[in-house]
């Protein structure tokens, strides 16, 4: 059982929680990601690790409510409050290398793990570029922490409420017209965002590292679940990644695949939300005990 | 007591069958399939032993289990010494007894075996072990506290075993065990109807009331790397048990269409995460109408015989070797069969065909054929051309075998063999000192048994490292 510390909300779906786990957080690498499970009959779920503080003992993961558990999470998940268990840090840590000059991107949700990503390369002294892209200007989120840590930031809304008016593939075609020296694009969000953000760097050459979302059970390397295609060859999400290289990966392979339990989602979320009343109970029981 | 000596005309001739659900009721249920003898249909069998001078069975068995030992004790009612005598060399009765390979082990060498059908020693063994569970008997220490540190990694029947000896002698033993809860194969893969979870649970009780303590959730090589539980921790010796468990595919076209699964996927989702209460349960498994199973050892049977529960209308083995080359259990084969599994021998699987919307709509399938024996006795499958045929199946499931997981090897200094699994000598030790492994990830894919005697013999090296005398 560990224990939630604190929680953020961002937006109407879009929240923080960090949690304790001091043996967690002294292991966790950028990059890396966790797997929780909330309560004993709970769905095994993957999380990077957006943030974690050895000092404190803590991680922070960043949620996006978008099905049955990660809903619960939003309504569970308050301080206080515990979560049955957490496995990791899993994955390999992100190739944190020599690059100087390095562009981060976060689309929505994928804002978050990026920064670790992002901190890494600053605090190894290269000069990073962040650009984040939202739906809008109420969805913005860690806006401080980017810019402790970014030379250049750059906002991207879709209905132009905040920064620039566009995708954040248009905000990187900028940045790499004033940039001829990028050494690395790091795009995590949604697989079409890293397809279209590899896209764009492919005719310049610039080596780009997207973090892949496959589903996953186990995260170990046993279920095979989360394997993806990559240069033509299978590698397993969870072992070998989650980070690949964008200019090889299969995406439309894997876009494919994050469909194939669309209809059981939509059966466990109905079930969820009639009987959200009794889960309510039953979440605020296990927030309470111990 | 029986003192007359046995022979082979006095002693039952018909070997005690097993009692078991039909077919036609078990397919609906995850309930167990063999049912367990009776007191007396026990002791009916149990009078079937000869009590061998030279018993064959002993040899036959993994372990060296003192089989007349037990048999006779349960023919003189004594069942307390029975099972005394049993967990001398096994910590898991009422696992292996359900699990072994017994027409391979013990009971293809036993005498009786030669004439009649041979004595059930899996059954009897199982019997014990489920008395024992009922009865509340378990191992006691053996040795005084000693306060010596060991690190167990992983928790299936290797690292279980070796948990047992360690306590047992007086060590603090942790359990780390990746996923949440222990059991390993035990737990994510052989499936309720084989092995219910209750049994397997109740053997972990057994070692956390003897004060081991289990550490769930702890993948070793990322939260923790062995080298701190050595150094930072303070384990004096740690044994790696984490099994064979990375799945393989066959790089045919088609494997990433949607509705194509590892076994493992298939009953960790099922077993483990109780897919089968979806959506009582959060984990959902999409079950095909038409599955087609790609091998023929326990975990095809299972994954077919899942499928089955879960509702599928039609269910096919694809091997493409022979009935007789299959590595399955006699008894999975002939459940499975009889749960209506359509066995497609000889068979290899060419591409898995797409509907169209990156779903799975068939197999494409060649047959073959079997030529002489190689140097290694194998008998080697070829294709047979024109015989190219499609079979329509909406899921496909590989149950073709596992390979060591890279993750202790990626994050150690440990050394390996050439391919992937940790390299021991005969003491089970690694190239680092106070670091034993055993199980499935030194020897590949084997058996329970086989993974539980090497936890054992683990341990035996450990406690020679501690200078403890040998008992
Ligand atoms: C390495 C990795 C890191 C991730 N990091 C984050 C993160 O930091 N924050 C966050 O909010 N989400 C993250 N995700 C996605 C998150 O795991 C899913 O949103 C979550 O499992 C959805 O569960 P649900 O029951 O709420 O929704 P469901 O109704 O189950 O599914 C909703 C959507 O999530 C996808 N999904 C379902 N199950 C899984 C699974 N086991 N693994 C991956 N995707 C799945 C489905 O394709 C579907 O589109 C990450 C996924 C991976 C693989
Ligand atoms: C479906 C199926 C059916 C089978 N049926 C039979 C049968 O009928 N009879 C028989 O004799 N054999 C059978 N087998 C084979 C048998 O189960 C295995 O040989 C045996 O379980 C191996 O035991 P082990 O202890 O070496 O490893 P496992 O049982 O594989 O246990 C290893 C454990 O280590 C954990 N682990 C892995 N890596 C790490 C890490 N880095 N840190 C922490 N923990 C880790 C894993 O999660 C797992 O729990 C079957 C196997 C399968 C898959
Ligand atoms: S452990 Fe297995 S092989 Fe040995 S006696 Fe028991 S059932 Fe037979
Ligand atoms: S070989 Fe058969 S008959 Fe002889 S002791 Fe063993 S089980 Fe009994
Ligand atoms: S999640 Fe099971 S192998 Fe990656």
């Amino acid at each position: 059982m560990h224990q939630i510390k604190k929680r953020e909300d961002f937006s109407d779906i879009t929240f923080s929680i960090e949690v304790e786990h001091p043996l967690l957080a002294k292991a966790a690498q950028p990059g890396q990601f966790v797997i929780v499970r909330t309560h004993q009959t709970g769905e095994r779920i993957p999380l990077t690790i957006a943030d974690y503080d050895r000092e404190k003992g803590t991680i922070t993961m960043v949620i996006q409510a978008v099905g049955k558990t990660t809903r619960e999470m939003q309504a569970m998940c308050r301080p206080g409050a515990h979560l049955a268990g957490i496995a990791g840090p899993l994955g390999m840590p992100s190739h944190i290398g020599q690059a100087r000059k390095v562009v981060c991107i976060g689309g929505g949700l994928g804002v978050a793990p990026t920064y670790p990503q992002l901190r890494a390369h600053k605090l190894n002294g290269a000069y990073v570029i962040g650009i984040v892209g939202f739906r809008s200007r109420n969805l913005v989120f860690w806006e401080d922490r980017f810019r402790a840590f970014t030379d250049e930031y750059l906002v991207c809304t879709d209905d132009g409420s905040a920064g620039i008016r566009g995708l954040v593939t248009d905000g990187l075609r900028e940045v790499i017209s004033r940039h001829p020296d990028i050494d690395e694009v790091i795009a995590i969000g949604p697989p079409v965002m890293m397809k279209f953000c590899s896209d764009v760097t492919r005719p310049f050459g610039i080596r780009t590292t997207v973090s892949l979302n496959p589903i996953m059970v186990d995260g170990t390397g046993m279920c095979g679940g989360c394997r993806v295609t990559v240069a033509g060859q299978m590698k397993l999400g969870c072992v070998d990644g989650p980070d690949f290289d964008g200019h090889q990966v299969d995406f439309d392979e894997l876009i494919n695949r994050l469909g194939r339990y669309k209809e059981d989602e939509r059966l466990a979320m109905e079930r969820w939300l009639r009987h959200r009343d009794h889960c309510r109970l039953v979440g605020q029981a296990t927030g309470g005990a111990s | 007591m029986s003192t007359v000596k046995k022979t082979l005309r006095s002693i039952p001739q018909d070997r005690t069958p097993l009692p078991e659900v039909a077919p036609e009721i078990r397919v609906r249920s995850f309930r167990e399939v063999a049912e367990g003898y009776s007191r007396d249909q026990a002791l009916h069998e149990a009078n079937r032993c000869l009590g061998c001078s030279k018993p064959g069975c002993v040899t036959g068995c993994p372990v060296s289990i003192n089989i007349p030992g037990f048999i006779r004790r349960i023919q003189e009612k004594n069942f307390r010494e029975a099972y005394e005598i049993l967990t001398r060399s096994t910590t898991l009765p009422a696992v292996c007894g359900r699990v072994c390979r017994q027409e391979d082990q013990c009971e293809g060498s036993c005498t009786v075996g030669r004439k009649l059908a041979p004595v059930a020693i899996g059954n009897l063994e199982r019997w014990l072990g489920d008395l024992a569970i009922r009865e509340g008997w378990h191992l006691e220490r053996t040795g005084a506290r000693t306060g010596r540190q060991v690190a167990v990694i992983g928790s299936g029947p290797a690292g279980l075993a070796c948990a047992a000896d360690m306590v047992r002698a007086g060590c603090e033993v942790t359990v780390f065990e990746a996923l949440h809860e222990p059991g390993g194969v035990l737990k994510y893969g052989i499936p309720e109807f084989r092995l219910p979870n209750d049994v397997v649970d109740a053997e972990v009780e057994n070692l956390k009331r003897l004060g081991v303590r289990f550490e769930c959730d702890a993948l070793i090589g990322r939260l923790l790397t062995i080298e701190e539980l050595k150094k930072d921790m303070g384990f004096e010796a740690v044994f790696i048990g984490t099994g064979a468990g990375y799945p393989s595919f066959m790089g045919i076209p088609g494997e990433s269409l949607n509705g194509v699964l590892s076994a493992n996927e298939f009953l960790t989702r099922c077993n483990l995460m109780k897919a089968c209460n979806f959506p009582c349960t959060d984990t959902p498994v999409h079950t095909g109408r038409r599955v087609a199973v790609i091998g023929a050892g326990n975990t095809a049977m299972d994954a077919l015989r899942v499928a089955a529960r879960l509702g599928a209308e039609k269910t096919y083995c694809l091997y493409r070797r022979s009935r007789s080359e299959s590595p399955a259990r006699l008894e999975e084969l002939r459940h499975a069969e009889e749960e209506g599994v359509e066995f497609r021998w000889l068979t290899l699987p060419l591409e898995i065909l797409n509907d169209g919307q990156g779903s799975v709509r068939g197999l494409s399938c060649v047959r073959t054929e079997l030529g002489e024996p190689d140097a290694s006795g194998r008998r080697k499958a070829s294709t047979v051309p024109g015989t190219e045929h499609v079979i329509e199946v909406d899921m496909v499931i590989y149950a073709l075998g596992t390979n060591a997981n890279p993750i202790i090897g990626q994050t150690s200094s440990l050394k390996l063999d050439a391919r992937g699994y940790i390299a021991t000598n005969e003491r089970l030790e690694t190239s680092m000192p106070g670091v034993f492994a055993g199980g499935d990830i030194v020897t590949g894919a084997a058996t329970v048994i086989s993974a539980m005697g090497a936890g054992r013999r683990a341990a035996g090296a450990m406690k020679t490292l501690f200078g403890f005398r040998s008992n």
